[in-house]
């Protein structure tokens, strides 16, 4: 399959991502489209890891290490940030970021 | 002896340090035996080396102590030249200097003991840096000490600083002899672009290669010039010093007749070979001279305060010494310069002492005989006034008829308006004289029974100075009189250099006799006009109307000076300060912080702490920088 196909599903996804962050109102839907996006990256990585070893390029694999740490940083990522809205949710039985703006003051 | 040249000015500048600092510590009389002391000291070393200067065949030496500056090729010492002029002028300094701390020891008696200590240090810092303007072996060293003096000058004019007038008199001569001051500057920096070197024998031997029909030595003579102007107060910037008497009296007859005042014509006498090579100059220097002598005495004849008199009749000799120097005789202004010293410290010492008896009073119209309640000081001063008339037999007339006599060689017109200003000199001086001593007493009872001769310490340097006035005359007797000219042949090594390019004038014995009769008749014919007219002076009252105004009111000089200068000055300044600095400049940096401020405000509102708002706001910029990428492809 050529390269091109997975550009395009990473891109979609990653609007997808973007869209639902901007647009979602609970925080765990949040969550998960930066989830979402983050996997979008990952995704484009391998595809084009496979384009250059198909390529010839020796060195072409190097890219898939970035996607073990971006894997491992976002699992960190989810334990924190889960760990704050299992506190959010405690305080006000609520998981609706809006209600987070009481922090401005 | 030559190489302890160096105590010199140093012992003057010790008891400055030591009165100065300790000037809330001292007792009256420790104050003034340490500042009478140092320069008795510096007295007593100046004698010696003038007495080793004085073998025939001595050779101007330089005693280097540090070098001062030092870039590139320019070099200057710190140096002492010691010559024939500088022993000379050392000898004027510290003697009159002895002298005239002597007698401040008892006429600033009334003042606090630290008011006493802050007098003799300033006083001391003035002989301090006199002695370094005569002593320093270049251009650059005369300077600082030409700088010191008018810093001293300024100091002692404001020494009662708690009177405003006193203040402004010491601003306003700093202030002019500052415009001078540039010009001596600019003369210096002159020298060093053309000759790279300020040392006096290297700039002359440059100067004298040059020849005289070289365009850069008439830039320099002038502006030196300039300088000794401010300094020496010659028209145009001589106003300052008639309001320097605000000052106490010893430092008028120091400072304001004796000494700093005649810095300029030592400069000029010592840079001779410059104003010989510049002829023109050396005539507007004798023109500038004469205008000023004329002027300053006519001013003279209708002034009522005792001092202002005297300090007019110091602008009118500094005058008659800038037309010696002016026609070329140069030894002939030095002797002027040092009978000069010697009969105008004396008339101011005797005015002191009269101020001092008559309480503070100052105005010649309430005084009057006061010959019988002070007899030395009566008879000391009728010294000075006939020294100063010139009258036969006295210093000034040797030194003055020398003048003339040189002035009618060259030209007959200057000739003419300097006689008549010597008479001029005699009418002022004996009308001050008539008016002060004869008479019968004009001023209040309280005043009459204070009236006292002065103490010891006061008469004691009238004396002397008296003395001197009346014998120093003969060190300089002119050829006429079959005797040696002991001071030309003193002085001839140092005015060597301009002899081959100047014009040599000579005079016919009979002319010079006739000369000399002529004024010596007209001068004592003055003084009989002078004695019937105010021997039994009453004060009328009477307001002073048509010439005899103008006259009072000094030609309007001041006034006119407020008025094309300071006037128009302070409108400029104005100006500047409304249209550029308040709402130029202030409006402009006030601006930069006002919309600072308001920019703020506004971008503040941005800051809304709505997550969402933040996360949307980053998105839609890099879709926007996305775009801007594409776009520059």
């Amino acid at each position: 399959m050529p390269v091109q196909y997975y550009i395009f599903l990473s891109i979609a996804l990653f609007c997808i991502g973007v869209m639902g962050v901007l647009m979602r109102r609970n925080a765990i839907i949040i969550f998960m489209c930066v989830e979402l996006m983050l996997n979008a990256v990952n995704l484009l990585m391998v595809a084009f890891s496979k384009m250059w070893a198909d390529a010839g390029r020796v060195d072409a694999g190097s890219a898939q290490i970035f996607v073990f740490f971006i894997m491992v940083v976002a699992a960190a990522e989810v334990a924190v940030g889960l760990a704050i809205i299992v506190m959010v949710y405690r305080n006000s039985h609520s998981v609706d970021i809006n209600i987070m703006n009481r922090l401005k003051n | 002896m030559i190489n302890l040249v160096w105590l010199v000015p140093f012992l003057p500048l010790l008891g400055f340090l030591v009165n100065g600092l300790g000037r809330r510590y001292l007792s009256k009389s420790l104050s003034g035996i340490i500042g009478s002391g140092a320069v008795l000291a510096a007295f007593v070393i100046s004698l010696l080396i003038f007495l080793e200067v004085k073998q025939p065949g001595f050779q101007a030496q330089v005693v280097n102590l540090f070098d001062f500056i030092s870039t590139g090729s320019l070099h200057i010492p710190f140096a002492f030249q010691v010559d024939q002029l500088s022993a000379l002028f050392l000898l004027i300094i510290t003697g009159v200097g002895t002298l005239i701390h002597i007698y401040s020891t008892s006429y600033m008696h009334d003042e606090t003991s630290e008011g006493f200590a802050r007098y003799f240090a300033y006083l001391n810092l003035f002989i301090f840096s006199m002695l370094i303007l005569v002593l320093g072996a270049n251009y650059v060293m005369m300077f600082i000490g030409w700088e010191g003096v008018g810093l001293c000058s300024y100091l002692l004019i404001g020494f009662w600083y708690k009177n405003t007038n006193y203040n402004n008199a010491a601003k306003k001569a700093f202030i002019m002899n500052r415009i001078g001051d540039l010009g001596f500057l600019l003369g210096i920096f002159m020298m060093i672009v053309n000759f790279g070197s300020v040392t006096f024998p290297e700039v002359f031997e440059k100067a004298a290669a040059l020849g005289a029909h070289s365009a850069v030595i008439p830039v320099i003579a002038i502006l030196l010039f300039v300088g000794a102007m401010g300094k020496s107060a010659q028209l145009p910037l001589y106003t300052w010093l008639p309001d320097a008497m605000a000052g106490p009296t010893p430092v008028s007859a120091l400072i304001h007749a004796a000494t700093m005042v005649t810095a300029g014509i030592y400069m000029i006498a010592r840079s001779n070979i410059l104003y010989t090579l510049a002829p023109c100059i050396q005539t507007f220097v004798a023109v500038i001279g004469l205008v000023t002598a004329v002027l300053a005495a006519s001013i003279a004849l209708k002034q009522d305060d005792i001092k202002k008199v005297l300090a007019y009749s110091t602008v009118s000799q500094l005058g008659y010494m800038f037309l010696a120097l002016g026609v070329g005789a140069y030894t002939t202004a030095v002797f002027h310069v040092m009978t000069h010293a010697f009969f105008k410290a004396l008339l101011f010492l005797g005015s002191g002492s009269v101020i001092h008896a008559m309480g503070g009073e100052q105005d010649i119209r309430k005084m009057g005989g006061l010959k019988k309640y002070m007899p030395v000081t009566n008879i000391t001063f009728l010294i000075g006034c006939l020294a100063i008339a010139g009258v036969p037999g006295l210093s000034g007339f040797f030194s003055k008829d020398e003048i003339l006599s040189s002035t009618f060689e060259v030209n007959k017109i200057m000739y003419v308006v300097g006689l008549l200003t010597a008479l001029m000199t005699a009418f002022y001086m004996f009308r001050l004289y008539y008016m002060t001593f004869q008479g019968k007493f004009r001023g209040t009872h309280e005043q009459e029974h204070h009236l006292h001769e002065s103490p010891g310490a006061m008469t004691f340097p009238l004396i002397v100075l008296a003395i001197l006035a009346v014998f120093a005359g003969y060190i300089g007797l002119p050829e006429v009189f079959g005797a040696k000219n002991l001071l030309a042949e003193y002085l001839a090594p140092v005015f060597a250099p301009s002899v081959p390019f100047a014009e040599v004038h000579h005079l016919e014995h009979n002319t010079e006799w006739l000369l000399m009769g002529l004024s010596s008749i007209l001068v004592i014919i003055t003084i009989f006009l002078a004695r019937s007219w105010f021997r039994n002076y009453e004060d009328t009252g009477v307001q002073r109307t048509g010439f005899a105004k103008v006259l009072e009111n000094k030609w309007y000089v001041d006034e006119i000076y407020d008025a094309i200068i300071v006037k128009p000055l302070m409108g400029l300044s104005r100006f500047f300060e409304e249209a550029i600095e308040k709402s130029g400049i202030d409006r402009l940096i006030n601006g930069v912080g006002r919309s600072v401020y308001w920019g703020s405000q506004q971008v503040r509102l941005l800051q809304s702490g709505q997550v969402g708002f933040y996360i949307f706001a980053m998105v839609i910029g890099m879709v926007v920088l996305f775009v801007i990428g594409f776009l520059l492809k």
